[in-house]
C-alpha cells in the first residue's frame, strides 16, 4: 500500500506521526532498512524518533528515582517509632476518588492526543483542559488529605515511617504539580504557534510523562494504599 | 531577610581559607579584567558560553575538569604534607575541623568535578565525529548539561570563602550528616552543589543513549562503531540508570537536614544503612561511568600506535557491556562490615571477583593488540602502557578487597585508599592526559611538546607509586584513613617517603605546564595540516584540525569496521581520493543562552537553599520556570548553511588529504 493511496484523513494522521516506522501501514515479512529510524544502515533517525526516545530514556531514569523512593518506603514501613502506623493513614474513600480523577485524566489526554494527530485546535485543547482540571482534583485531594493528617499530628517529623509515606506520595504529587505546569505551556504554545513538527513533538512527550505518571500512581495505589488498607 | 548567612560566615579567624580565596578573587578579578581590556567578551559569549556545538563543550568541560584536578590535588597536597609532620607528639598545622573539611572537598572535587567533566568532555568532543554525525542527539540540552556542572563546581568553591564545606568526607554518611550532628551550612554545601551538577550529568547521559543508538551516520551499524563509541554508550547507560539514585538520595537527606523527617536518622525510626545502600548503588556504578570511557580512551590509542585493529573488538563490547551490568551488583561489598550474614557478602564478594573477569579480557586484548605490531612509544602509548601496569595492581588488590574476610581486616585503611587512587589515578586520570595528548590537535590544531609530554609522564607514573606504595604499607599495620593526627612513630619514615611521591607529582604538574605553554609557542613547528598526525583510524581523523563547527560537509558512508582506515587504504591503493560529492545544503543548531541562564537561576536557587533564603529560593526557581517558557517561544532553532560555505571548506580538506596522500607514496609507508 502505498502513501497516495491512504484516504486523505489517514494521509494527514500520517504526515502527523510522522513515524518512520508507519506500524500498521507496511507489508509483513522481510524488509529493507527504513529510513529515518537510526537503526545503522540508513543514517541517522528523524527527529520525531530522536525527542521521543531520548524522552523514553528520561521517563526510564524518573522511574528508577521513584524506586528509590518506593525502596525506601519498603524499608520504614515498619519503623513507626511508636506512632501511627499505615492503617491510621489511609482514607479509602478519598483515595478512590483521587485514583478515579487521575486514571480519567489519561484517558482524556490520550483523547487530545487523538485530536492532535486529526490536528483539531479545538477539541485538543478542550481535552488537554479537561486533562489538567483531573490533575487539578487529584492535586487538591491529595493536599486534603496532607492537611488532614498534619490536623492529626502525622507528619513527616513524627517517625520514618510518616518520612517515607510523604516522601513518596509526596513526590509523585510534585511530579503531577509540575507536569500540570508543562501542560498549561503547552496549551500556550499549541494556541499560538498551531501544530508545528515541534510543538507536536513536546505534545508526545507530555503525553508520555503523564501517562508515566498514572503508571506509577497505580504503583502507589497498590503498594502504599490498597496493601495498607488490608495490613 | 538571608536566612542563616551572616558576616560570621566569612572565616576571618582562619588564614589559610581566607589567604587562598583572596589568591582567587585576585586571579578571577585579573582573567576577568584581560578579557575585559582585550574585549575577548563577544567573542566568549558567542563563540564559547552560549555555544551548542558538542566540540567547544566537550573543550569546556576538559578545561572545568583541569582546573578542579589542580583544585583537588592543592588538597591532596595538605593532607599527605600534614599527615607527615602530625606524627607523635606534633600537631601539624591543620585544625581537625579544617583537615575533614579538606578530604571532604578532596574526594568530592576529583570526583565530580575533576574526573566527571574531563570523562563527559571527551564523550562530547569525540562521540558525534566518531559516529560521522554532525551534533548530539540535543545540543541545547547538553550546553545545560554543561553549564549545570559547572554551576555546581562554583558553589563547592564558594564554601571556601562563605561559609565552610562538608567535614563528612566525600559521601556524606549519616547520622554524622545529619542536622543533630552537623548542624553548619558544610553539607548542605555538598549537597546541592553535587544535586545540581547531578541533574546535568543525567541530562548527559539521555543525551548520550539516544546519540550513540539513534544518531549514527549511513552504515555505522552497532558492531562498525568505534570502542570509544560503546564506552560511551555503556558509561551514558549507567549514568540514566544510577543517577536518579543519587538523585533521590541526597533528597532525602535534604529534607532530613532541613525539615526533621526521619530518612536516615538515628532515632525515629530512621534508618543509616539505607543512605549506604543507596548511596553506593549509585556509587559504585559511578567508578565504571569513570573508568569505561577511559577503557575506550586506550582502546583507541593502543590500536592507533600499534598500527593495528584493535584485537578481539568483538569481546571487547561483550567485557564492556559485561561490566555495565555487573557494575550495579556490587554495591554491598563497601560495607562488608555493615554485617548483612555471610550469604550475602559472599554473593557480592563473588559479583566483586567476577567484575575482574571482564577487565581482565580487556586487558589482554589490549596486549595482544600491540603484539606483532609496529607500536611507536609516543606520549599517549607511554600512559597507556603506564595504565596497564599500574591498573594491573589496582585490580589485583582490589579482587583482594572483594574477599569479605581480607576486607574486614583492611577496610576503612590506607590500604583501601591505596587501592582507590591506584585504579582511579591508573584507570581515569592517566587515560584522561592520554587523551588530552592524543586528541589535542584535533581540538586545536597543532600536537604537544612531546619532550615535555614523555617528562610529565615519568614523573607521574613514579611520583604516582612512590606516593601510594607507603599507603598499602601502612594500611597493612593497620592506619586508618581520614586520620587528622598519627600518633604511631614508626609511621613517619613511610608518611615521609609518599611525600617525596607528591613533590615528584608535583614536578609532573609542572612538567604538564611547561608542555602546554611551549607546545603554544611552537605552536606554528607542531601545526597538524593533515587532520591526521597520529595515522589514525577511526572518523575524527577524516576532518580537518580543527574540525568545521559542522564536522562533516557531507555524511560519510561507512563500509566496515575502522571506517576511516577503509578510506585512507582505498586513497592509498589507488592513489586518489574518492570523487568529490554532492553537497546538499545543511541546517545547524543555533547557539542559545539558555545553559548559561539555567546555570546562573541554578547557582541562585543552590545558594539560597544553602542558606535557607527561602525568598531568594522561589525568585530563582520562578526565573528557571521563565527561561523554560521563553525557550520554549523561540521561533527559529536552527540556521540554514549554504552549499558555497560547505563546498569551500570539504575543498580545503581535499587539499590537505592530496598533500597527504603525496606524502605517503613519498615515504612508501602509511605511518
Amino acid at each position: 500500500m502505498t502513501d497516495t493511496s491512504l484516504p486523505a484523513a489517514r494521509e494527514t494522521i500520517r504526515r502527523v506521526r510522522e513515524d518512520p516506522y508507519r506500524l500498521g501501514h507496511r507489508p509483513h515479512g522481510p524488509r529493507e532498512p527504513i529510513e529515518g529510524t537510526g537503526q545503522g544502515v540508513t543514517g541517522p533517525a528523524s527527529k520525531r524518533v530522536i525527542v521521543g526516545y531520548g524522552f523514553w530514556i528520561f521517563l526510564l531514569s524518573d522511574i528508577v528515582m521513584f524506586s528509590c523512593f518506593f525502596a525506601a518506603f519498603a524499608v520504614q514501613r515498619g519503623a513507626t517509632a511508636g506512632g501511627p502506623g499505615i492503617r491510621d493513614l489511609v482514607e479509602m474513600p478519598r483515595v478512590a476518588l483521587e485514583t478515579a480523577a487521575l486514571l480519567l485524566s489519561s484517558y482524556t489526554c490520550g483523547l487530545s492526543f487523538a485530536a492532535t494527530n486529526a490536528r483539531n485546535l479545538l477539541w485538543t485543547q478542550v481535552f488537554l483542559l479537561v486533562t489538567g482540571l483531573l490533575g487539578l482534583a487529584f492535586v487538591g485531594m491529595e493536599l486534603q488529605e496532607f492537611i488532614s493528617l498534619a490536623s492529626r499530628g502525622i507528619t513527616p517529623q513524627r517517625s520514618g515511617f510518616v518520612t517515607s509515606f510523604f516522601g513518596l506520595v509526596g513526590l509523585h504529587g510534585l511530579h503531577v504539580t509540575i507536569a500540570g505546569l508543562w501542560l498549561l505551556t503547552m496549551m500556550a504554545q499549541v494556541q499560538v504557534k498551531g501544530f508545528r513538527p515541534e510543538i507536536v513533538h513536546r505534545l508526545i512527550c507530555f503525553n508520555l510523562f503523564w501517562h508515566a505518571l498514572d503508571i506509577v500512581w497505580i504503583g502507589i495505589f497498590t503498594i502504599v494504599y490498597l496493601m495498607g488498607a488490608i495490613a | 531577610m538571608f536566612g542563616k548567612l551572616s558576616w560570621s560566615a566569612i572565616p576571618f579567624n582562619q588564614p589559610i581559607p581566607l589567604i587562598t580565596s583572596i589568591v582567587v578573587m585576585l586571579i578571577l578579578a585579573g582573567v576577568l579584567g584581560l578579557i575585559t581590556a582585550k574585549k575577548w567578551w563577544p567573542y566568549l559569549w558567542h563563540e564559547w558560553i552560549t555555544s551548542v556545538d558538542h566540540k567547544r563543550i566537550g573543550i569546556m568541560y576538559c578545561i572545568l575538569g583541569v582546573v578542579m584536578l589542580i583544585r583537588g590535588f592543592a588538597d591532596a597536597i595538605m593532607m599527605r604534607t600534614q599527615q607527615a609532620v602530625a606524627v607523635g607528639g606534633a600537631q601539624g598545622y591543620l585544625e581537625p575541623e579544617h583537615y575533614n573539611q579538606i578530604f571532604s572537598a578532596h574526594g568530592t572535587i576529583m570526583i565530580f568535578f575533576g574526573a566527571m567533566p574531563l570523562v563527559i568532555g571527551f564523550m562530547n568532543f569525540l562521540t558525534p565525529l566518531q559516529l560521522g554525525v554532525r551534533d548530539v542527539a540535543f545540543p541545547t540540552l547538553n550546553s545545560v548539561s554543561f553549564w549545570l556542572t559547572a554551576s555546581g563546581a562554583l558553589l563547592v568553591n564558594i564554601s571556601l570563602f562563605i561559609g565552610e564545606f562538608a567535614r563528612t568526607g566525600w559521601l556524606p554518611y549519616p547520622p554524622l550528616s545529619e542536622a543533630t550532628y552537623s548542624p553548619g551550612v558544610g553539607v548542605d554545601y555538598y549537597l546541592w552543589a553535587v544535586q545540581i551538577s547531578g541533574i546535568g550529568t543525567l541530562m548527559t547521559g539521555i543525551n548520550f543513549v539516544t546519540t550513540v543508538l539513534k544518531m549514527r551516520c549511513p552504515g555505522m551499524s552497532l558492531l562498525r562503531m568505534p570502542m570509544f563509541c560503546w564506552t560511551t554508550l555503556s558509561s551514558s547507560l549507567l549514568i540514566v540508570a544510577v543517577f536518579p539514585i543519587l538523585t533521590a538520595t541526597l533528597a532525602m537527606l535534604s529534607l532530613d537536614r532541613v525539615f526533621g523527617w526521619h530518612y536516615f536518622t538515628n532515632d525515629a525510626g530512621g534508618n543509616p544503612m539505607m543512605f549506604m545502600n543507596l548511596i553506593w548503588a549509585w556509587g559504585h556504578p559511578e567508578v565504571y561511568i569513570l573508568v569505561l570511557p577511559s577503557f575506550g580512551i586506550f582502546s583507541e590509542i593502543f590500536s592507533t600506535f600499534s598500527g593495528k585493529p584493535l584485537f578481539g573488538y568483538r569481546s571487547m563490547v561483550a567485557a564492556t557491556l559485561f561490566i555495565c551490568v555487573v557494575s550495579m551488583m556490587v554495591w554491598l561489598h563497601h560495607f562488608f562490615t555493615m554485617g548483612a550474614g555471610p550469604a550475602v557478602n559472599t554473593f557480592f564478594g563473588i559479583a566483586s571477583s567476577v567484575i575482574a573477569v571482564g577487565t581482565g579480557v580487556k586487558i589482554y586484548n589490549w596486549i595482544f593488540t600491540m603484539y606483532g605490531g609496529r607500536v611507536r612509544f609516543t606520549v599517549p602509548m607511554l600512559w597507556s602502557l603506564g595504565f596497564i601496569f599500574t591498573f594491573i595492581i589496582g585490580g589485583l588488590t582490589g579482587v583482594l578487597l572483594a574477599v569479605p574476610p581480607a576486607d574486614f581486616l583492611v577496610h576503612n585503611s590506607m590500604f583501601l585508599v591505596a587501592h582507590f587512587h591506584n585504579v582511579i589515578v591508573g584507570g581515569v586520570v592517566f587515560a584522561v592526559f592520554a587523551g588530552l595528548d592524543f586528541w589535542f590537535p584535533k581540538a586545536f590544531g597543532f600536537r604537544l611538546h612531546e619532550g615535555w609530554g614523555k617528562a610529565s609522564f615519568w614523573f607521574a607514573f613514579f611520583g604516582f607509586w612512590i606516593t601510594f606504595t607507603p599507603l598499602y604499607i601502612l594500611g597493612l599495620e593497620g592506619m586508618t584513613r581520614r586520620l587528622q593526627h598519627v600518633n604511631i612513630d614508626e609511621w613517619r619514615g613511610m608518611l615521609d617517603l609518599s611525600v617525596v611521591g607528591i613533590v615528584v607529582l608535583i614536578l609532573g604538574v609542572i612538567a604538564q605546564v611547561i608542555m602546554l605553554v611551549v607546545s603554544i609557542r611552537d605552536r606554528e613547528k607542531l601545526r597538524d595540516i593533515s587532520g591526521d598526525p597520529w595515522d589514525g583510524r577511526s572518523l575524527e581523523w577524516a576532518t580537518p584540525s580543527p574540525p568545521p563547527f559542522f564536522n562533516f560537509a557531507v555524511m560519510p558512508n561507512v563500509e566496515g569496521e575502522e571506517a576511516y582506515w577503509g578510506i585512507k587504504l582505498r586513497a592509498v591503493e589507488t592513489q586518489q581520493l574518492a570523487p568529490e560529492p554532492q553537497y546538499e545544503a545543511i541546517e545547524m543548531p543555533l547557539h542559545s543562552p539558555v545553559g548559561f541562564y539555567t546555570a546562573v537561576f541554578a547557582s541562585v536557587t543552590g545558594f539560597a537553599l544553602i542558606w535557607q533564603i527561602w525568598w531568594l529560593a522561589g525568585l530563582g526557581l520562578v526565573g528557571a520556570f521563565a527561561g523554560f517558557v521563553v525557550f520554549a517561544w523561540r521561533d527559529v532553532h536552527e540556521f540554514h548553511v549554504p552549499v558555497e560555505k560547505l563546498a569551500e571548506a570539504e575543498r580545503k580538506r581535499r587539499a590537505a588529504r592530496e598533500a597527504l596522500l603525496e606524502r605517503i607514496a613519498r615515504e612508501g609507508a602509511v605511518a
